[in-house]
């Protein structure tokens, strides 16, 4: 009932094309956006800011990057971590060894420099497929981390290979707090995610989908797999890239290669897979429940037994117990992720209160 | 049906509620935060050691009804190692209590590393009790970063002078073979440039060789050790990198008696894996194992008696990372009581115990009263030094347990301590950090 979209009319092909065709979901998404980018930073605490809210539209960020490459163009890659962790340290060099660019740009050609290295691991996405692919793009996780760890110059010789990123600041206002830290990482992935929501609606969005689906189709109507498949490796390697500057500067404060260990780059597949393949929200929702759920789960059971004589290393293990035991609930309840659950709610809504 | 569910969500959302209204803490506590790792590849270290440091706290609680009667509060945050959920349980810990947390001590490189920054801004001290970054070593630069009583680059000299004592003089080192064996991460690599300038001081031949994280596979590395015949083997390792080194080190048959560990490759639970073939393998140490101690007996006597002790595994109390657990809370009991001594006997906020750390002077006749003689070295930190100590003792496993075989041997600092300003202040530079003028510092 409150979600009809009878009586709305599209009388031109702007209309038509919107992003958000209903009335609904653009007063929705201007809520949220408000939200966000007001109510957030006027009510939320540090820890929420500093500690779950940045961190999460970072990892947000980085399994958008891997659902264009994995969701839409059908590409396995495990290679994320990778690509996030050239970001990083591209952007720590560049504000090293170039200093007086603006931060800004810094991080636009941290992505770029991390999409470059995306399509050259994504060279052999020409001749393998499936898991195959994700097998060799295990390549360029091991040898980035090999590179980073043994050529001195990327760290800049630190004895430990363990950098501190730089302070960050934009036109001269100095990026410390919580609040201004997260309304940057906010601004970057919102635009980002617009980006990505409207590549998929495009000639070449489309053109990634059918290569997904029957990548010799494709070829036969005519679109160049090469460029195509390329193409999705840049893309999503610059958005990986990207996310990796923003986890070193606005989240942990240091560049290390252990940071982007192969463990991220599975914890990011696992983002996509439970929040929905192919989706833009699903990057988002999947980023919520991977990262946030653990972190509610410590919080809980702490909570719960406070004053309690249970153990916490008892209390540790349960909550890796309880977090594995609701991820194959949720495949198991819906396989498709949470977009597609957030879908199905919504033509629920659509009927509701009246079942007919 | 319906129904039944939605009282089901109702009692959920309502216990929740509860919950969420229960905390109230009573006023006149000193909170410490506890980012432990209970979990994961490294969960027997961070079991033991959060688990003393625990039980110490509790020995002052229930013992001396807290520090001058500021009685201690503490909550765990399960970091489970990794970096971005140590920067997660410190963000959430570091406001609460009365007076926020008193410090920090996250026991993973990774994990001090992220938090450097941040704690100046929020003035709360980080301890990296061996561990962390070196060159923070220099105060003047790092006001609230400590790594007290030793850190990486001092126990390398302390090794190579051990090693001098065994060869009969460190004039004997000269044209001797040495390997530094070292974990493939940020830890492993800190030593690196101090092993290499030793080789320039004292003459010998020195060989770098990392294993890549986490270290089960050393069949290559070993076999470039054979080739290369060293007299001695140094390693830098941490979980489950350990016993495969004793294990392969056994397989082509090198002496035990000539690998040296440093203080994160010497704990029973890294040797006792391999069994009667580690025998003769020693180590590094910063506190000895077992319970010759008086502040142990106190503990167990106390805190295990009133059935309070945190460890499950209660053989695991004396054990070497346990006996960290406790001089981390003696450490961190002492410095809170020297701030008391200027401050007032109430709770401190970090930038009041920043101070205590920095004037913390721990002689042999305080360290008897707290029941640690031989159990922890002599510490004077200064506004300018935040090491205070820099000494090791070191250990041989026996096949059942660990027999301390030296006494404290001595850092070299005159070789340390330019290499740490030098590294500090490019660090200071590059980030901007003014130097801190020592002298117009209060005592």
């Amino acid at each position: 009932m409150i979600y009809r979209e009878a009586g709305q009319f599209r009388t031109t092909y702007a209309a038509d094309q919107r992003i958000f065709p209903i009335v609904q979901d653009r007063a929705g998404m201007a809520l949220l956006l408000a939200v966000a980018f007001v109510g957030v930073p006027l009510v939320a605490s540090e820890y929420a800011l500093s500690g779950l809210l940045i961190p999460m539209l970072v990892l947000a960020l980085a399994a958008l990057g891997l659902n264009i490459l994995t969701g839409y163009a059908g590409q396995f890659s495990l290679g994320t971590a990778a690509f996030m962790s050239v970001g990083a340290f591209a952007a720590y060099n560049l504000q090293l060894r170039l200093p007086g660019i603006p931060l800004l740009v810094i991080f636009v050609l941290a992505g770029l420099i991390a999409a470059a290295v995306g399509m050259v691991f994504g060279l052999p996405s020409l001749r393998i497929k499936g898991f195959y692919l994700a097998v060799a793009t295990l390549a360029a996780q091991f040898f980035v981390d090999w590179l980073f760890t043994k050529v001195g110059w990327f760290s800049n010789y630190s004895s430990s290979g363990v950098i501190t990123a730089q302070p960050m600041a934009i036109a001269g206002i100095p990026l410390e707090t919580p609040v201004r830290r997260y309304l940057l990482v906010l601004s970057i992935v919102s635009l980002l995610a617009l980006v990505a929501k409207n590549l998929a609606r495009t000639r070449t969005g489309r053109s990634w989908m059918a290569v997904r689906d029957m990548d010799v189709a494709a070829e036969v109507i005519g679109i160049p797999i090469l460029r195509t498949k390329l193409l999705a490796f840049g893309l999503s390697s610059f958005y990986c890239g990207v996310a990796g500057a923003l986890w070193a500067f606005a989240y942990l404060g240091t560049v290390e290669p252990q940071a982007f260990d192969l463990q991220r780059s599975f914890q990011i597949l696992f983002m996509v897979i439970i929040g929905g393949l192919g989706t833009v929200m699903g990057s988002f929702l999947g980023a919520a429940f991977i990262m946030l759920f653990p972190l509610f789960l410590n919080w809980a059971f702490h909570a719960v037994v406070r004053g309690g004589e249970v153990r916490a290393g008892l209390l540790s293990q349960l909550e890796l117990v309880c977090f594995g035991a609701l991820i194959i609930v949720f495949l198991i309840v819906e396989p498709h992720g949470f977009a597609r659950l957030w879908q199905i709610g919504k033509e629920k809504l659509r009927l509701w209160p009246f079942p007919h | 049906m319906r129904k039944t569910k939605r009282w089901w969500w109702l009692g959920a959302a309502s216990a929740l509620v509860l919950v969420w209204a229960a905390p109230a803490r009573a006023e006149g506590e000193q909170f410490m935060p506890v980012p432990s790792y209970r979990v994961g590849p490294y969960a027997a270290g961070g079991t033991s050691l959060y688990g003393g440091f625990i039980d110490y706290m509790n020995l002052i609680n229930l013992r001396d009804g807290g520090i001058n009667g500021v009685k201690l509060t503490w909550e765990e945050c399960e970091t489970e190692y990794k970096p971005d959920r140590g920067v997660e349980c410190y963000e959430r810990l570091k406001g609460k209590g009365p007076t926020g947390a008193s410090m920090f001590h996250p026991y993973s490189t990774g994990i001090s590393y992220a938090l450097i920054s941040k704690v100046s801004q929020d003035k709360i001290p980080l301890v990296t009790i061996a561990h962390g970054r070196t060159d923070a070593a220099d105060g003047r630069y790092f006001p609230y970063v400590f790594p007290l009583i030793t850190h990486y680059w001092s126990q390398n000299t302390d090794i190579i002078r051990y090693i001098g004592q065994r060869e009969g003089g460190v004039a004997k080192l000269k044209g001797k073979k040495i390997v530094h064996l070292h974990h493939g991460s940020a830890y492993g690599k800190e030593p690196n440039v101090v092993f290499q300038k030793q080789a320039e001081k004292y003459g010998y031949e020195a060989k770098i060789i990392e294993v890549p994280a986490p270290g089960s596979e050393q069949q290559a590395q070993w076999l470039e050790i054979r080739q290369f015949k060293p007299d001695w083997v140094i390693v830098t390792g941490w979980g489950v990198m350990n016993p495969a080194m004793l294990k392969n080190a056994a397989r082509v048959g090198f002496p035990m008696d000539h690998i040296i560990g440093n203080f994160w490759t010497g704990s029973e639970e890294d040797v006792e894996p391999v069994g009667a073939a580690a025998k003769g393998y020693i180590s590094a140490a910063i506190n000895p194992s077992g319970k010759d101690f008086k502040v142990i007996q106190e503990i167990e006597r106390v805190v295990y008696g009133a059935g309070k002790g945190n460890m499950v595994d209660k053989k695991r109390v004396g054990s070497i990372y346990y006996n960290r657990g406790v001089l981390t809370g003696i450490v961190s009991v002492e410095a809170i009581r020297v701030a008391q001594g200027k401050f007032g006997k109430k709770p401190l906020t970090g930038e009041q115990i920043r101070w205590g750390l920095e004037n913390l002077n721990l002689d042999p006749a305080r360290i008897a009263a707290i029941g640690a003689t031989n159990f922890i070295q002599p510490l004077k930190v200064t506004c300018s030094d935040h090491e205070g100590g820099g000494a090791v003792k070191f250990q041989q496993w026996d096949g059942t347990k660990w027999k301390v075989i030296s006494d404290w041997v001595q850092a070299d600092k005159e070789l340390v301590r330019p290499l740490i300003e030098e590294s500090a202040s490019k660090y200071a530079k590059e980030n901007n950090i003014p130097q801190r003028d020592c002298a117009k510092e209060s005592t």
